[in-house]
This record gives structure tokens, sequence and C-alpha cells, in this order.
């Protein structure tokens, strides 16, 4: 158990530096000579105006709001999966209920208008 | 223990001894060991990488009745490498303004999250990086993490567009995570396990595409939002936001974001055989080598992946306002309906003989896919019917135009 988390953790480290070799390899042979127009934002040849981390859509936080309430629940239910062999019927049938009041969530926000782009 | 049945753990015990026969304590032999797997093992998936994006620009050319790239080598094998000592030599830009630390770690993390998921990836029996018990979790957790380096790439650019492209990405993320997730409850459920080695054992009967259809069905398109690709490449798509979050990329940093691309999308490929396809097993062929194994599930990977290139290039980009719709309001209500009954039907039917519980779940999955279209057609024909409805109080209003 240990040495599985162990071998995880030298695969990250591994993951991010395989990808850094290329990179690094790159910066080696390939020429360097910015200046400001290479530099400059692209937009189509157009020059940019204001700021460009522009103001978004509050529609996103709402959809990111429902996501969570989702994928929290959802995590819950892993091991409810796992052990539903074991489980009596009853706690299965108690896992549908959970799941059921999750659904009944969904259509409170489908009919609360939360699942429109407008 | 020969190499022919235990490739892996015997070079890998052999490695362990010569070590320790250097006066290396275990702890150390086995970091060294583990060290020189993990190196092969993100080699191997490197070199995939580099023969997939010959895949792609073959298959893709098929489809669209061209040749593809022939010219260098045979078939134009050698193209990739050429492509790479392109990448590598190009001046490479950073846009005035851009969060340079975020800007250069989001390409490196794009590609390191696809390589973390070959941790998990079983190739074999015995062939495989480490068997998390929760590695289903660490599936959509290292999933995320790819997400994550396109919102920090679109974020870092300092670009409208890229900017957009993340935030398109983001809601394409969260919104078909959730069915993405439920449908991997069901191979947990039909597996008892969330090892990813223990559901390809629990396969060796019946592959869960049989088990659940449905279920496989709603993985895949899931995936494929996921991955970002057409027909959901909100993120990038070109003809809007010309390429979205990679748009100040160039050189090499670009080559990591399609490689991570191309990669993620074989490595799903990989999950949905693994999940639903019996990933390595190949009808008991796989028990005389592991070698056959890792044949037999690069073989279902690659059809995966064909598959995801197929729905790529054959479907047109769809908007957001009907991505959404479609992941939150009939994907989502279907996985877990589909969760609900696999789960119930698998409880009822414990001890039922094989081939009358593989019938029932197999029937309920069509049973529900069925319904589920039935009920789309309704609400389409009353919608027409309301459209219809507009259409005759227009022609009410102005009846002489009716007549002519």
């Amino acid at each position: 158990m240990q040495s599985e988390w162990v071998y995880i953790g030298l695969f990250l480290v591994l993951g991010i530096i395989v990808p850094i070799v290329p990179l690094v390899l790159s910066r080696l042979v390939a020429p360097r000579k910015p200046n400001p127009i290479k530099q400059s934002t692209y937009e189509c040849g157009i020059e940019t105006v204001g700021e460009s981390w522009v103001q978004f859509k509050a529609q996103y936080y709402i959809f990111a709001l429902v996501f969570l309430v989702f994928d929290v629940e959802t995590v819950f239910l892993f091991p409810w999966a796992i052990s539903l062999d074991k489980l009596p019927l009853f706690a299965v049938v108690e896992g549908i209920i959970f799941i059921s009041i999750l659904v009944a969530g969904l259509v409170y926000a489908w009919r609360k208008g939360m699942l429109e782009w407008a | 223990m020969t190499f022919w049945n235990d490739p892996i753990n015997f070079i890998a015990k052999w490695l362990m001894d010569v070590f320790s026969g250097w006066g290396m304590g275990e702890v150390l032999a086995y970091v060294i060991t583990a060290v020189i797997g993990i190196v092969v093992l993100i080699l191997f998936s490197m070199g995939l990488a580099i023969f997939l994006v010959w895949v792609e620009r073959k298959v893709v050319a098929r489809f669209q009745d061209r040749v593809g790239p022939n010219r260098l080598g045979p078939f134009g094998l050698v193209q990739p490498f050429a492509d790479i000592i392109k990448l590598i030599i190009k001046e490479d830009l950073t846009p005035a303004g851009a969060d340079k630390f975020i800007y250069n770690l989001a390409p490196v993390m794009a590609l390191g999250s696809v390589i973390l998921l070959w941790a998990v990836l079983p190739l074999a029996s015995n062939i495989y990086g480490t068997d998390l018990n929760v590695a289903v979790l660490y599936l959509v957790a290292a999933g995320a993490l790819g997400t994550l380096a396109i919102i920090m790439a679109g974020w870092a650019s300092n670009n409208k567009y890229a900017l957009l492209g993340a935030f398109r990405m983001v809601a394409t993320m969260i919104s078909y995570e959730v069915p993405m997730v439920v449908t991997l409850l069901i191979p947990t459920i039909l597996a008892g396990t969330m090892s990813i080695q223990g559901i390809t054992q629990a396969q060796g009967g019946l592959w869960f595409f049989i088990l659940s259809p449905l279920g496989a069905l709603i993985f895949l398109i899931s995936a494929i939002a996921e991955l970002g690709r057409a027909p959901f490449d909100l993120n990038e798509a070109e003809s809007e936001i010309i390429a979205g979050f990679h748009i100040e990329y160039s050189g090499m940093k670009f080559g990591l974001f399609y490689a991570g691309e191309l990669l993620h999308a074989f490595t799903f490929g990989g999950f949905v055989a693994i999940l639903f396809f019996g990933g390595w097993r190949f009808f008991g062929l796989e028990q005389y080598s592991p070698l056959i194994g890792v044949v037999a599930f690069l073989a279902k990977a690659l059809f995966g992946y064909w598959v995801i290139m197929w729905i790529k290039y054959t479907m047109p980009r769809i908007r957001i306002d009907h991505m959404l719709a479609f992941t939150w309001k009939f994907l989502t209500p279907l996985a877990f309906v589909l969760l609900m009954v696999t789960a119930l039907l698998h409880k009822l039917l414990a001890g039922a003989e094989t081939w009358i519980y593989a019938s029932s779940l197999f029937l309920a999955n069509i049973m529900i896919g069925w319904i589920t279209v039935e009920i789309l057609r309704a609400v389409g024909r009353r919608q027409r019917k309301a459209e219809e409805h507009k259409f005759e109080d227009v022609h009410a209003l102005h009846p002489a135009e009716g007549h002519h």
C-alpha cells in the first residue's frame, strides 16, 4: 500500500521532468530574437484594446455551483458501490433513495432555469 | 517465474538482485528499479505519442479522401520526427504581459497529467505501473489536472481568445465530469472494486460492455468532451476563437499540448477498453503469455482511439448552450437512472444464473435507452408543434398573404 503511493510520487516527479526535456532542448537550439511586435498579443492583426483579462458570464459560476453539489455527492457513492455485494438489500435501496434525492435536486435546478444558457 | 510469463517482475527482480549485490539498501534498490521502470513506461508512451501523430494525420487524411503524409520514409512514418525537429528549432515566443511561470508550466502539466494516467494503465495481467485500489478516482483526478493545465494556459496567455477558450473548457469539464463519474460507478458496482486491474479481472466471462452498453456509450461521450475534442472542441474552436487556449503557444510548447491531446485521446480509448471491453483479455488467449495481452490491449485501445477520431472528423462542432443542455438535461439524468437500475438489478440477481443476470442487465439497458429516445421524440414533437402554431398565428394576422 505504501509503496504504491511512493510509486505514484516517483511517477509524478518523472512525469514533470520528461516534458521539460524537449523544452530545455528547444531553449538550447532555437533562435531567440524577441521584439515588441512579435511579443504583442495575437488578435488577427488588430491591436488589442483594453485589458485581456475580461469579465465573463455569471452563468459559468452557476454551473460550477451545480457541478460542485453533484461531484461531491457522487464521491460518497463510491464506497457504497464497492461494498454493494456485502450490503443488505435495504442499504442498497437506501443508496438508491440518496441518488433519487440528487436527481430531485437536478430537477429543481432545471425547473428554476439554472440549466439555461441565457 | 520466467521471462515469458512475467517479463516485468522477472527483470525487476533481476535488477533488485544486481543493486543489492552492489551493497545498496532495500529501499534504495526499490526506488532505482521503480525509476527505471517508470522511465521505460514513460518513454514507451512518448514513442506511442509520436506514432499517434502519424496515425492521426493518416486517418484524418483517409476520412477526407486524401493520402496524408507519404514522402518521408515508408508510408510517411518518419514525418513526425521531422515535425519534432521543426518544433524544437522554432523560435519560442512569450507574449508580453503573460504570467511567465504559469505560462511555461501549463504545457508541461498538460502532458504530465496524461503521463500520470499511465501509472495505473494495465498493459497485461502483470505488466502495469501500479495497481491502486482507488484507481478509478485517480483516473478522474489526473484527468482533471489536464483541464487545469488548459485553464492555466488560457489565463496566463494574456489573450482574450485564450481566456474565452479556457472558460469554455471549464464549462465543458464541470458539466461532463458528472455523467463520467456516474458511469465510472457502473464498472465499480459490477466488479465490486475500484482497482483497474480488479475491474479487468472481473471481465473474465463477460465484458462489461454486454452488461452495460448504455454506460459504455455515456462514458465514451463524456470522455470525448473531457478531452475537448470535436464535436466538443469549443475550447479551441478554430473558426471562432482561432486556437483558443493555445493561441499564444509556439514551438515545442505547442508540441507538448498537441502530443498531450493525442496521448490523452489514446489513453481514454484505452480506459474505455479496460472498463467495458475487457482490457488485456482476449478470449482466454492472454493466459499463454502476457505479451498477447499487451497486443490485445493496444489493439483495443487503438480501436477506441479510432472511434474517437471517427466521431471527431464526422461531427460538426456543437454550440455551447446545446453542449450544456446535452449533458445536464440528457446525459446526467440518464446516467443516474442507469446507475440506480444497475445497482438494483445487480443486487437482486446476485444469486441468479449468469445468463439470467447478463440478459436482464442488457435488456434493462436497452429498455432505458429506448424509453429515453421515445421521451426525446415526444418532447421534440411538442416543440415542433409549438413552432408551427407560432407560424400559423403569423399567417392569421395577415390573411391576404396566404392566398397567393
